[in-house]
Formats: C-alpha cells, structure tokens, sequence
C-alpha cells in the first residue's frame, strides 16, 4: 500500500492494464531466451508495434497515437517492474522518434515514423564513441560533405542501445571537424549502407537481452539530405530533451525499486529460518521500512517530475536530481533486497538477481550520476 | 537563498503570513536568542509578542481568541522558527499539539478558561508524556491520578517535558486506573502552582539551549474532577488521535532546518577560501552540495504532499511516519555535511550550522524516535 498516484486519469490506468497484459503475455515468458541470445527477436518488436507501445506519443499523422508523456511514462514502467531490460523500446520512441519529429524534413518523418510505429524500423542513436562520453564535444566521427550532395561519415561509436537490431541510427559527428560544439551534426545513417558494419554485441553485466554494440562506419557515404535538422545544431538538438531523457531513467528506477521491494515483502515472508518467517525479523522489517520510506519519497518526487514534463516545465537540474537520487536509490534498494533473499538472491531465476545486475548501469548511462550533481550544482 | 521547485500548497495569504513571521523572527527572537541559550529558557515577554503578533494558536476558533486558520499557517510558523534557528521556542507545541487537546477534548468551560490565554501567550502550554521509564511505550506510564470524592490525586514523575520551567498549564498523562494498560490513561490539566506539583531540573541538553526541557513532579497533587481532558479511560486514544499531524509537525521543521543549514553553508563556502580559491568552487564541495540540495528538495516534495494531505484530513500514520524518518534523517546527514564544508568555525556556536547541528541531534528520537517510525511503516508492508 503506498499513497494513491494522482497523476494519471482513467485512461491512462487502461491503458497501464493493456501494457501490462502485453508483458506478461509477450514478454515475460521469453526474455529468459533473449537473454541467452543477447538480443530481443524482430518478432517481438513487430508485436509491440501492434499493441500500440511504439512510438505512442508521435503524432497520428505519423503512425503514433499522439498520446501525452504519461503513456510513455506508463510503458517505461511496466517495462521495468518485470526487469524487461532487454526491449530497447523507450530508446526508439521516446528518444530517437522525437529527433526525427522535432528535426525532420517531412520526407524523413513520412519515410520513417510510421515505420518505426509498426516496429519495422528499429531506430538507435549512436552518441558515445570509445574516447568520448558525458563529454560529447570531443566526438571524432566525422560527416564530411562531398560536393553538394553527399556526406562521408568516417568513425566509430560503441555503446550503442539497439545495436545489432538497428535498421536506422542517428550517428552524431562533426561535419565541421574544427569546431566543438558547433561542429557537431545529426545524420540518419540506414543499416543497409555501404561501410557500416555493426561490430561486437558487447558483453555486459546485465541487460543481458540488450543488443548494446558498437558501431562502425568506414567511408559511408549518405545523401546530403540524411541530415537530420540543419548542420552543426546538432549539439544543440541533443540538449534540447535531455531533462525528458534523464527523466526517463528515474521512471525505470522508481518502478523497478517499488518492484523489488514488492519480490521482497512477498519472499521474506514465504522463506522461514530459525522457526520464523524472514519477514518477522525486526532487522528484516526495519530494513524493508527504510525500502517503502525511501520508495515512497522517490515516488512522489518523480510523479512531481513527470507531471512537469508533460507540461513541458522540467527544469534540467530537477531532472539531474531525479535520475541521479532514483538511481542511486534503486541500486541501494535492490542491493539491500538481494541481502534479505539470502543465496536465491544470488541466483539468475529469482528476478532481484537480474535487477541486481541490470540496475548497475542506471548511474552511468545517460549522463553519470557526477554529471548530475554537476549539473545541480550550477544552481547553488 | 538557493533555489527549489516552486512549492504549490501556499496562497497568496499564506505568503503575506510568512513575510510577517520572519520580520517578527528577524526582529523579536534572532537578536535575543544567544542570551536566552545561555538563560536556559526564552523569555515570556517574546510569547507575549509572539500573542500579540498572532503567532500562537492560530488554528483555534475565533471563539476562543485564534483565528481558525488552517494548517498551512502552522507549518508556516514552524518553518519560519526553524530557519531562524530558534528552537528555544516551544510555540508549536503549545500551539498546535497541546492547545487542539484542549480544543477536541475540553469541556466548553476549559475552553473559556484556557484557550484565549493561551492565545495572547499570558498562559503557555505543556503537555507531561514522558516518564524515566516510558518514552514510546507509553503505556508504561507510572504516574496515576486517582479519584477522591471529586478530585483527583496525582502522583509521579514526568522528565522531558518542553516548556516544562515556563508551563502554566500541563496536561499530564496518568493512568486513572493503574489496574489497566492503555485503557486505564486519562489526560489532567494541571496549572502551576498547585500544591505539590513543582518543576525539577530545567535539563542540560546537547542541542535546544533555549529550550526549557524539564522535569516534573507530582506529590499528591489534588486537582478537583473538572480538570480531566475528556473522558477518563480514553487518553491513550486521544493521545493517538493527531500523531500523523504531530510528527509532520517534525518533518516540516526538519525540512526548513536543513534549506536554512544548506543556505548557510553556500554563503560560507562561496566566500571563504582555500588554496587561491573559493572552497565553493573545488568539485568536492560542488558535488557535496549538489547532493544536500537534491535530498532536501526530494524531502521537501514530500513533505509538501503530506502538508496538503494533512490539511485535508487525509494523511495516514504511516505516511506522517515515513516524512518524519526521512526528514529528521535527511536534516541529520545534510547539517552534518554542512559542518564539514564550514571546517574549525562549523564548530563554533557563533556559526549557525554549529546550534543547527546540536539541534537536529533530537529530531531523529521524540515524536517518536525512528526505529518506532520504522515500526509503523513495516506495519503496512
């Protein structure tokens, strides 16, 4: 029991219901699978598509529901409290999706959204290279114009969500290499062309169905209307959502937390030791007291968060604060968690075991958590 | 001040209302508060102000001298006195614990008799829970009020009590039948001066050098039967009847105490230097301070949401204990950081941060200490 959500209407708990439904149907009982492939079946892409988790908030016109950002928060959610970290579907339409809406030529949106919608198109962004990460403007792919009509993209990028599943990437590279930030473009650079070869699906801690790649391009050559927006705002582009990004991670945390929790209240008082239940242990309650408290707050502040987003008010350090606590807070929790679960915490069938593993990240990716406090800082 | 989400509960009164209080705590207490640290008490012309200023029992009717504001008020006056540091004063207490027993629970004359005095600040309030031997499990309470003919006979001990030098009037906790547990708690009003009540120690204390924590005594203290709050047999209920509004009460302080102890330490880093530079501007401190302002701004959310659903009625136990546990802890370790960035003068009493962090010391252990906190929440897991 925690405090009632005020931030969702009826329709959105219908549609949390659907959701819900389609991962336990269709995802669920699969992912183990996955995870031993390392990577999510086109099969399962095509599905989503059709039950409507893909691309929800773009337009209709371009294949979306034009729903609001509750739905995306709603998706993200029940993604995570079953731990299906394998989909690499927020990735794909609520950050790759909004690039091409928000920057697009209308020949691009027509050409891909719908798409994407459908799940034919799996879209990744290709940002980090092995030199380069919170600190974009060191990125050294290049874009380089060929006359007027092509772009050489010369790199490689590695880290890269959606990797080997990729049919289109957003590849950040400099087209004006002199330059930092201002040099810095964003070209959409199809699977199917010559020079990209997709290289190793890395091996990771967790996020085992996650195909996170690296990426190459040699020589590739695009047509000069693959830009996506105009040449060198790229940087400016990326920064644009990124307090919607980084709000997404904090979503993922908190629903993942409260899960872990809930895996825990019901293991400890299932498993006995010593003539009791786990949970009866004073130790035991005292800690998973802590858990709900901590939960509890996290919750209510990133419903705060969520509820800003969508009216498009979230401040860039609110959001540092978001992903940067939950995240903390989910790995603290899950932690804590995996300890009352004794050795089957250790063990990969028991879900608190994955989350374990898969949480590690959360402090890293899309900005580490130093950057965060660096960016609250600046508001001191 | 650094800035926070912008707080949603306050109306355009509720602001004018605070502007006010902190003039009277600029202008009334900050001056005078070192004197009355070293005093052991605040002095009973500032509660005659405060009255004056409207600052006490602002929820009470008109009727009886309040002016039946809500609860946002209260938190207001709370936040104001916790930012300025002044935890001398037992404002809150008086104001919106004890003075609302009088209120839900007194006959029509205690309230006549009390409530507009306790208004204008002539009389101040205590309330005697805590005994040697019972803290949070209150009903352990030794002290008994038993009947003769038509009075009551007191007898125990009390320690702990705010306001305790100062009182006027205490309600004590007394089993009127030491037979039971909880059922056998009455609430009594006593007023000093009564034969055979006297106040013990004014309590030497870590923190809260203004306040007059003390011990009472009860030797066959005979008040006639008109003075019970109540019922007799129903304290233990009253006493749990608001404790979600109680210990919000904590949370709300606790949350000023640290956007005031984190301000502080902004202005002090930020123009004192080390090495060639601010000692704002090395990393370490940046990122410290980043990490105080983020668990501050995530417990004032919180404590926000329960604010206006305690206004409404709705805040449950459980919730009341998790902001209480989370805003005392955060205020804890946030003070404490805060010390460390100031260096050798954080530990100077001229340094606010150094009084806030003797201060928040108790926080995390009355209105319930945080393992009891722990306790309700595991309750509802």
């Amino acid at each position: 029991m925690m405090l009632p959500r005020t931030i969702f209407t009826a329709d959105h708990d219908l549609f949390r219901d659907q959701v819900r439904k389609f991962c336990e149907r269709e995802i669920a009982p699969h992912h183990a699978k996955w995870e031993e492939d390392g990577i999510v079946p086109r099969s399962a892409w095509l599905k989503a598509g059709e039950a409507g988790l893909l691309c929800a908030t773009m337009p209709v016109e371009y294949g979306g529901a034009g729903a609001d950002r509750f739905y995306s928060a709603i998706i993200m959610e029940e993604l995570a409290r079953i731990n299906a970290s394998g989909p690499g579907f927020s990735l794909h339409s609520d950050i790759v999706a909004p690039y091409i809406l928000n920057y697009g030529s209308e020949e691009q949106k027509r050409t891909w959204l719908p798409k994407m919608a459908s799940g034919e198109v799996i879209g990744a962004i290709a940002m980090t290279e092995p030199g380069t990460g919170s600190d974009l403007q060191g990125v050294r792919t290049t874009a380089v114009r060929e006359g007027n009509k092509d772009l050489i993209v010369n790199g490689q990028k590695t880290f890269i969500t959606n990797g080997q599943n990729a049919d289109l990437v957003i590849v950040v590279a400099k087209t004006d290499p002199k330059q930092g930030a201002k040099g810095i473009s964003l070209v959409l650079v199809e699977a199917t062309r010559k020079g990209f070869t997709k290289g190793r699906n890395l091996e990771k801690i967790g996020l085992k169905a996650q195909d996170t790649s690296e990426l190459f391009f040699s020589d590739v050559r695009v047509p000069a209307r693959n830009l996506l927006g105009e040449e060198g705002k790229g940087f400016a582009m990326l920064m644009q959502e990124l307090a919607w990004e980084r709000l997404q991670v904090a979503i993922g945390a908190m629903a993942n937390a409260e899960a872990a929790l809930q895996w825990t209240v019901d293991y400890t008082r299932q498993r006995k030791a010593f003539g009791q239940a786990i949970a009866e242990f004073q130790n035991t309650r005292f800690k998973l007291a802590e858990i709900k408290t901590e939960v509890q707050i996290g919750r209510v502040f990133v419903d705060r968060c969520i509820d800003l987003v969508v009216k498009r008010e979230l401040d860039v350090a609110t959001a540092a604060m978001a992903k940067y606590w939950t995240s903390d807070l989910q790995c603290r929790v899950i932690d804590e968690c995996l300890q009352l679960h004794g050795g089957y915490g250790y063990m990969w069938e028991y879900p608190i075991a994955r989350a374990y593993a898969d949480s590690r990240v959360q402090r890293i990716y899309a900005g580490t958590n130093e950057i965060m406090k660096e960016l609250i800082a600046r508001t001191l | 001040m650094t800035a926070y989400l912008t707080r949603t509960i306050f109306n355009e009164e509720h602001h004018l209302f605070r502007d006010q209080v902190r003039r009277f705590m600029e202008r009334e207490v900050v001056p005078n508060h070192g004197e009355w640290e070293e005093d052991g008490k605040v002095s009973r012309d500032v509660w005659l102000k405060a009255g004056a200023a409207g600052l006490l029992c602002t929820v009470i009717p008109e009727e009886y001298g309040g002016v039946g504001a809500d609860r946002f008020f209260s938190a207001i006056i709370i936040e104001e006195i916790s930012r300025a540091g002044a935890s001398g004063l037992g404002f809150n207490l008086h104001s919106d614990i004890m003075a609302p027993y009088i209120l839900n629970y007194g006959s029509e004359e205690q309230k006549r008799a009390w409530l507009p005095k306790m208004t204008t600040g002539e009389v101040i309030g205590a309330i005697a829970m805590t005994e040697p031997g019972a803290g949070s499990d209150l009903q352990g309470v030794r002290t008994t009020a038993v009947r003769e003919g038509n009075h009551l006979v007191i007898n125990g001990q009390k320690t702990f009590i705010t306001n305790g030098q100062l009182a006027d009037l205490v309600v004590v906790v007394a089993k009127t039948d030491p037979a039971q547990g909880a059922k056998g708690m009455s609430l009594v009003l006593v007023e000093a001066g009564t034969p055979g009540f006297t106040k013990g120690r004014n309590l030497h204390k870590v923190g809260l050098k203004a306040q007059d924590t003390s011990e009472l005594f009860f030797s066959d203290v005979r008040v006639p039967i008109t003075n019970l709050l109540g019922e007799e047999g129903k304290g233990f209920k009253y006493l749990m009847q608001e404790l979600a509004w109680e210990r919000l009460q904590v949370a709300i302080r606790n949350v000023a105490m640290a956007e005031a102890a984190l301000d502080h330490t902004i202005a002090y880093t930020r123009e004192r230097k080390a090495f060639g530079h601010a000692i704002a501007d090395f990393q370490n401190s940046r990122f410290r301070l980043a990490e105080c302002k983020t668990e501050v701004q995530i417990a004032r959310a919180f404590v926000d949401h329960c604010l206006a659903l305690v206004v409404k009625r709705e805040l449950d136990a459980a919730s009341a204990a998790m902001a209480k546990l989370f805003a005392t802890e955060t205020s804890g370790r946030v003070i404490d950081e805060c010390l460390q960035l100031h260096g050798g003068y954080g530990y100077m009493w001229e340094y606010p941060i150094a009084r806030f962090y003797a201060d928040a010391r108790v926080q995390r252990i009355f209105g319930g200490t945080s393992e009891i906190m722990k306790e309700i929440v595991a309750r509802t897991l």
